[in-house]
């Protein structure tokens, strides 16, 4: 009953977070802010993290393809699949949900013990929608473009790595890029990748949103947002996937 | 003017606020008095819909604000303003972009207007200094002030204070409490303030409840309520010991 009491609240609280802003204009310039706060800020540890993850999985491939009859290229190929199919979106999303998720309900959580969501309702504001709408929209729209810099970087690592240690040359790893690539696959990662921002940040907020207590319970809403924000990525991943790849 | 009428509210089993009637007149400070648990904040916070009713009315001016649905109630809003017990002021905003967030939401008024008009409000609370620092940098007093300058930035009918002076000093409690007196006159506001100190209700306090085990048991105003013989009430007015020996009534 719980878990059927929490699917009822969240969509009700989404109903809210969707509706007709108040101020397009105050809402913009908001979207604007969170992008910024969701997205450039979270740059810095998607690019240690993809630039390290791509020269690691490069340097396994090319240590476990001992094979003669499998050729060198495939440790680019397998570099590529593996950052582009899986580790870049499923990750890094992963990643974020936790740096992301629980920087918005510890954020959001604050604000409701402290009354400054009930302020927001005293003056006329749609405090669901003006909190929760820009960083949702926020979510969806900049999570793409991380998976997309930690894509590049992922296989940049890759080829720094490769070529550094030996494991492979540096024609043999850009050959292996480059080989059988279909362009649909980018399409599957890109759409997983902008629900899983959807999802990252509007679970966050819900549980920052119905925050009750005191600083104990709004560490224990964001420990919330981020196991099920992680669980429902993992969960929407295998729906995802399993629509691209069988039907 | 804010008519009470006949609420109620239970938590579960407990009864919170059991029939409670008053009349709340404008261009005077409305004071509703208790002690810890009485039901003060509750009824607060039923007033301006963030709590809602088990039965009664809640009637301002000719509208009966508890039978509004919600996007109503929204709009029915602006003419409110609050000040709440921690002042509630937006962390990520400087107090200048507190006071102008309301005026940018709901007006289509220029930012030299906007601005105009926060710093109007922050003259008025003796705060003109201080427009650019974050609530994280501001005293208490500071805070409260930056607050109340905040609930009158868009020139409000009603003034809702929560507890207003729990924090500050004495001194700095009357410079509140006046500041609220005088905007309540200036702007002709029907103002509701909620307090269990007795400084205020004797210096601002023009209409008086006193709520007991979520019943009003008394009402008055601050030339009366020291010489009534309500045994609750003057329980509540002399609780220190020092007070008590000043008591006129024996009877305590």
């Amino acid at each position: 009953m719980g878990f059927l009491y929490h699917i009822g609240r969240y969509f009700l609280l989404m109903k809210r977070a969707f509706s007709k802003p108040e101020k397009l204009k105050v809402y913009v310039k908001q979207f604007f802010f969170e992008v910024d706060n969701i997205g450039v800020s979270s740059l810095g540890i998607i690019t240690i993290i993809s630039f390290f993850m791509g020269g690691v999985i490069t340097i396994q491939a090319a240590f476990s393809l001992t094979s003669p009859l499998i050729p060198l290229y495939a440790v680019g190929f397998t570099t590529r699949e593996s950052m582009i199919l899986e580790f870049s979106p499923t990750i890094i999303s992963l990643i974020l949900a936790g740096k992301v998720g629980g920087n918005i309900a510890s954020e959001i959580g604050s604000m409701r013990i402290s009354e400054q969501i009930d302020a927001l309702e005293i003056m006329g504001v749609n405090s669901a929608s003006f909190l929760i709408l820009p960083k949702v929209l926020a979510g969806i729209f900049i999570n793409p473009f991380l998976i997309a810099i930690s894509m590049f970087l992922g296989i940049f690592g890759g080829y720094v790595m490769g070529v550094a240690t030996g494991a492979c040359t540096s024609y043999e790893y850009i050959f292996g890029i480059q080989a059988f690539f279909m362009p649909w696959k980018l399409g599957y990662a890109f759409f997983k990748t902008a629900v899983f921002g959807g999802i990252i940040t509007s679970v966050a907020a819900y549980h920052g949103y119905y925050t009750e207590g005191g600083a104990l319970e709004v560490g224990k809403s964001s420990t919330k947002a981020v196991v099920y924000g992680s669980i429902l990525i993992l969960v929407a991943n295998f729906i995802i996937t399993q629509i691209f790849f069988v039907t | 003017m804010i008519e009470i009428k006949h609420i109620s509210k239970s938590f579960g089993e407990h009864k919170v606020i059991d029939d409670v009637s008053f009349t709340l007149q404008a261009g005077k400070t409305n004071l509703v008095i208790g002690e810890s648990g009485s039901g003060k904040t509750t009824i607060l916070k039923m007033m301006v819909g963030l709590h809602t009713i088990d039965s009664g009315q809640i009637i301002y001016d000719q509208t009966i604000f508890n039978e509004l649905n919600e996007k109503q109630k929204q709009d029915f809003r602006k003419d409110i303003g609050m000040l709440f017990q921690g002042g509630a002021l937006f962390d990520s905003m400087t107090v200048e972009e507190n006071i102008a967030f309301p005026l940018k939401m709901f007006t289509n008024h220029t930012e030299k207007e906007i601005y105009d008009r926060v710093n109007f409000c922050l003259e008025k609370v003796r705060l003109h200094d201080r427009n650019n620092l974050y609530p994280a940098e501001l005293s208490g007093g500071m805070k409260k002030r930056a607050a109340l300058a905040r609930a009158i930035s868009s020139n409000p009918k009603y003034l809702f204070c929560d507890e207003p002076n729990s924090g500050l000093d004495p001194k700095t409690s009357i410079v509140i409490d006046e500041l609220i007196h005088e905007l309540t006159v200036e702007f002709n506001m029907t103002t509701v303030i909620i307090t269990h100190d007795m400084n205020s209700v004797m210096q601002i306090g023009e209409n008086v409840m006193f709520l007991y085990q979520g019943k009003k048991w008394w009402e008055g105003d601050k030339q009366t309520i020291l010489s009534t013989n309500n045994r609750e009430l003057l329980d509540f007015v002399y609780a220190a010991d020092f007070l008590k020996k000043t008591n006129p009534n024996k009877n305590l």
